[in-house]
């Protein structure tokens, strides 16, 4: 364990999340059981000011979500100097077996706080509640996977030893390590930079449709968001890093959110992220569009969502593209 | 306007101390009337008013405004038809100490979303309305018994609302200014507000701008007087 | 536009309640802002001097051997060098003459040094900023030493360090090399340590690796490993120091959670009243959070900036009788100023995050009191 301040600062918080949401899912359960909208009995009255209280942790976990992937990240990058020869937030990750885990659950739980946040925003505004009880079942899902960032993340930051020799991200993202992350970086960059493109205006094209048409299509788009979140996750391993760091062998896709480089990591992840949530969100509505009271509500949420995600993927796409032309660094062979 | 049918409201309900604060009402409140609840204390008159003004849902029976069912509607929409088509005026006026008048008056505007400077201009009207041009910008500590409460009917009217509640609206007034009460809720009357009002002052119920006077006891209502 | 006008209205509306409240919340401003300059002042302070030590560290060598005898740290032998000279890759090696001395007068100690850049001559020496100071020696003054017999000698100062690093080289006094082997009485063949380069940094690990099988009684040390070490035990006090404040901050937690469900009645009358001319329960909880962000944003930034100038332009004044404490020449160093995000982002990790969570169940139950309830007021 290295006891850095960022790191107590992570575990105090995600402490206190996991603790709020444990508490949440216990009126979560209460809900699913007893609740029913037609009765007013103080019991029906109670669960309903109940959900108000668990509208506004999942708030708060958005939010912090947001933060402590971020601060993990820059965590990972300040401790760096404790490992031999990690040189970056990736080779720190890789110090044990849990980092990598720990970030992908960091994103999963981001995902699904946002999903949830989207399915009770549409349902507090039909006068029957009609999603409640599987929007508290998803909340029962979103516990225990914050139960298990808490203990991923722990169990990363105890197996922490100061001077465990590690391969930096020079190492762990150049083509011949073994291990996922090095295996998306030799991916062959041609097809993953049509992969990317191809991805990109697919979806592009289906949330266009779908905010015209307003129909079906919005599973499709839904579907294609998420492909393109995680397709636009291995291109950047795979290429677009090494066109902000001008590296040809530098493919770490942390390092894209220090100074170094204006801080552009940020706005391209808020993008992904933002882009991914409200496609997400597009979709998970979708099986709403009958429910009566719901009929005139969810289409404009979606179309809205659909919207934003439009832009957001559009302005990754922009931003990646604007540098790979005009930045000075050429790939060789693609 | 309003209809009531077997409206029941139970306190502690399963508890020990359980109590029946209104016991199988059925009313009908009609448009552009003044309705007088009378009877004595502990009768019910203010839990009534609060379900009426969808403050508190019934424990059972139906309630429809304007031939909308809202019974079983979650306390978020209830608030929302409670601040378009209610306006309450309350026994202790109920003003926030510390700011001023029209800062009262415009407080059940701010969820709405509209400008401050919409609804200043909008307070300022009606305090005009009421000859309190003057004390607007005092804070309302500072303001007399009957100054107060017209403060707090300015409020009640500030989002424009078809109903006007109000709860012992004269217990703390004397003689002359509970009938210049009586003289605004005639005016209301006259620009087609629905006003029910529950009092035991015979100020109120036999005031001539009274359409109707129901007399309730034990949550029950006994007699069916209506005046012209 | 509507949404927004209507936070504003609300986030108005809380401003002029917190105004009206005003001694209330001054209090609970005045704890936050302390515990966020207490936890700030921690973590600048350490993290400032890590960086200082780490700028010192640059000028040393890449490699460091000492002989180790009986499992602790001797004389090396100068042929040592020699052997170490001969290795491949090794730029160059060099003995290092140094040590302590403890001055029973001041009950300071002194770190001594046989420097060749800038070299000293003979019956003088350069002290330190923190040396200087203690004993009150300026430039041409004399100054007595103990030799290793326990008889006298003196030297005159011919300089004193600049202050730019004062944090190392505050206890340092600069010697020539024949005064510190006369004084210690080091023999000729010996030296402290040795100084290794190397051609090419790649090489650092396998040369020290070649020093130890060479030389087994030996332990080359690595600059790196300095640096690692340096940083690692930075942090951990860091946040060992932290967790002695952590008490604070639960003691802090409590109050805001007490203050917090401790409606005042005129408060609980306020929102009543509030809830029955018309507001939702999610507008009080809209406004009972920018309760919370005007309170957090305000005393987070005051400690902030407090904690910035105690640190780094009152050489951290409350720190210092602790500081003292290491040692008699601690410096009176100005330490460079910096901040970065991540103290920042931490800081608000450990304050604002616990602040915001013990508020979350007090202002929601402040917020769902019954509309009805302002007709009983
Ligand atoms: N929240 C409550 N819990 C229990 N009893 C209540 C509550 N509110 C009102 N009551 C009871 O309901 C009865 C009717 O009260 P109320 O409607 O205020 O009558 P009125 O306004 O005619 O005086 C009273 O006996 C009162 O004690
Ligand atoms: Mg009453």
């Amino acid at each position: 364990m290295i006891f850095h301040p960022a790191i107590m600062a992570l575990l105090v918080g995600s402490l206190l999340v996991t603790l709020m949401l444990l508490y949440s899912s216990y009126y979560g359960v209460q809900v699913i059981r007893k609740w029913d909208i037609k009765s007013g009995s103080e019991l029906q009255l109670c669960l309903e000011r109940r959900t108000y209280l668990v509208s506004i942790i999942m708030s708060y976990m958005l939010f912090f979500q947001l933060a402590s992937f971020y601060l993990f990240i820059f965590t990972a990058d300040a401790i760096h100097a404790t490992f031999v020869s990690a040189m970056c937030a990736a080779g720190s990750l890789n110090v044990n077996e849990y980092g990598y885990p720990a970030v992908i659950i960091k994103m999963v739980n981001f995902l699904f706080a946002g999903t949830w946040l989207i399915i009770n925003y549409a349902d507090n505004r039909a006068y029957d509640y009609p999603l409640i009880k599987k929007k508290y079942l998803l909340l029962l899902v979103i516990t225990p996977l914050m139960v298990a960032e808490f203990i991923v993340q722990g169990a990363y930051f105890i197996g922490l030893k100061a001077n465990v020799i590690t391969s930096c991200c020079g190492s762990l993202f150049s083509t011949d390590a073994e291990g996922i992350a090095s295996e998306i970086a030799a991916l062959p960059r041609l097809p993953m930079k049509i992969a990317f493109y191809l991805s990109t205006a697919l979806t592009l094209a289906s949330g266009m449709y779908f905010c015209l048409r307003s129909d079906w299509s919005g599973y499709v788009f839904s579907f294609l968001s998420i492909a393109t979140f995680v397709v636009s996750v291995a291109a950047m391993i795979s290429f677009i890093s090494l066109y902000f760091y001008e590296l040809p062998t530098h493919h770490c896709p942390f390092c894209i959110l220090q100074k170094d480089y204006g801080f552009i990591g940020y706005l391209l992840y808020i993008a992904l992220f933002g882009g991914a949530v409200s496609g997400l969100g597009t979709g998970a509505l979708m099986p709403f569009r009958k429910i009566q009271s719901l009929s005139q509500i969810v289409p404009s949420i979606q179309r809205r969502l659909a919207f934003t995600a439009l832009i957001l993927y559009f302005l990754f796409t922009v931003v990646v593209t604007y540098r790979m032309i005009f930045s000075d660094f050429i790939l060789e062979g693609y | 306007m309003i209809e009531l049918s077997d409206i029941r409201k139970v306190f502690n309900s399963g508890k020990p101390n359980e109590f029946v604060a209104i016991d199988g009402i059925t009313l009908s409140v009609e448009r552009d009337k003044v309705l007088v609840l009378k009877g004595p204390s502990g009768s019910g008159k203010t839990t009534l008013l609060s379900v009426i003004g969808c403050m508190a849902r019934p424990t059972s029976g139906r309630i429809t405004l304007s031939g909308k069912e809202i019974t079983s509607l979650p306390e978020r929409f209830l608030t929302e038809i409670r601040r378009k088509s209610f306006g309450f005026v309350f026994q202790q006026f109920n003003l926030i100490k510390g700011i001023t008048a029209m800062e009262n008056v415009i407080l059940p505007a701010y969820p709405t979303g509209e400008g401050f400077s919409v609804l200043k201009k909008r307070a300022l009207s009606l305090l005009e309305l009421f000859d309190l041009s003057e004390r607007a910008f005092s804070k309302v500590e500072w303001l007399s018994g009957g100054e107060a409460q017209r403060v707090s009917i300015a409020r009640a009217l500030v989002n424009d609302p078809s109903v006007i509640i109000a709860d012992e609206p004269t217990a703390h007034l004397d003689t002359k200014l509970s009938k210049d009460f009586m003289e605004i809720i005639g005016k209301l009357k006259v620009r087609r507000k629905t006003i029910i009002i529950a009092s035991h002052d015979p100020i109120v119920y036999e005031s001539a701008a009274v359409d109707r006077v129901l007399e309730m006891r034990d949550g029950r209502i006994l007699s069916r007087a209506t005046r012209q | 536009m509507s949404r927004f006008n209507k936070q504003r209205n609300i986030l108005d509306f809380t401003l002029s309640s917190l105004l009206r409240r005003r001694t209330k919340n001054s209090a609970l401003v005045i704890v936050y802002t302390l515990i966020v300059f207490s936890l700030a002042s921690v973590l600048f302070f350490t993290q400032a001097i890590k960086k200082e030590a780490c700028i010192v560290l640059q000028n040393s060598p890449e490699i460091i051997v000492q002989r180790i005898v009986a499992g602790r740290h001797d004389l090396l032998p100068a042929d040592y060098i020699d052997t170490i000279r001969a290795i491949r890759g090794v730029q160059s090696a060099k003995g290092r003459l140094w040590g302590y001395y403890f001055e029973p007068a001041a009950g300071a100690n002194y770190t001594l040094m046989v420097s060749e850049e800038p070299g000293v001559e003979v019956g003088r020496i350069v002290i330190g900023q923190g040396v200087s100071r203690t004993i009150h020696a300026n430039r041409a003054d004399i100054v007595p030493f103990r030799r290793y017999d326990g008889s006298y000698t003196s030297f005159e100062v011919s300089d004193i360090l600049s202050s730019e690093s004062e944090l190392v080289s505050s206890d340092l006094v600069l010697i020539s090399e024949s005064d510190f082997r006369e004084m210690m009485g080091i023999r000729g063949e010996y030296v402290t340590d040795a100084a290794v380069y190397a051609k090419n940094k790649r090489e650092l690990f396998m040369i020290a690796d070649k020093i130890k099988r060479i030389l087994p009684d030996t332990r080359p040390i690595t600059k790196d490993e300095i640096l690692r070490t340096y940083e690692a035990i930075f942090d951990w006090r860091g946040g060992i120091l932290l967790v002695i404040l952590s008490g604070a901050v639960i003691a802090f937690v409590i109050l805001a959670w007490d203050k917090a469900s401790g409606l005042s009645s005129d408060e609980r009358r306020e929102i009543g009243i509030l809830k029955g001319i018309g507001w939702e329960t999610s507008d009080v909880i809209a406004m009972k959070f920018w309760e919370g962000a005007v309170i957090s944003l305000s005393s987070f930034s005051l400690g902030i900036i407090l904690a910035y100038i105690h640190v780094f332009f009152a050489s951290s004044a409350l720190f210092e009788p602790a500081l003292k404490g290491w040692s008699v020449l601690y410096p009176e160093f100005r330490l460079v100023p910096h901040m970065d995000p991540l103290q920042i982002a931490t800081l608000f990790f450990l304050t604002v995050v616990p602040y915001t969570v013990s508020t979350i169940v007090p202002s929601w139950r402040a917020a769902t009191i019954d509309p009805d309830t302002v007709m009983r007021l």
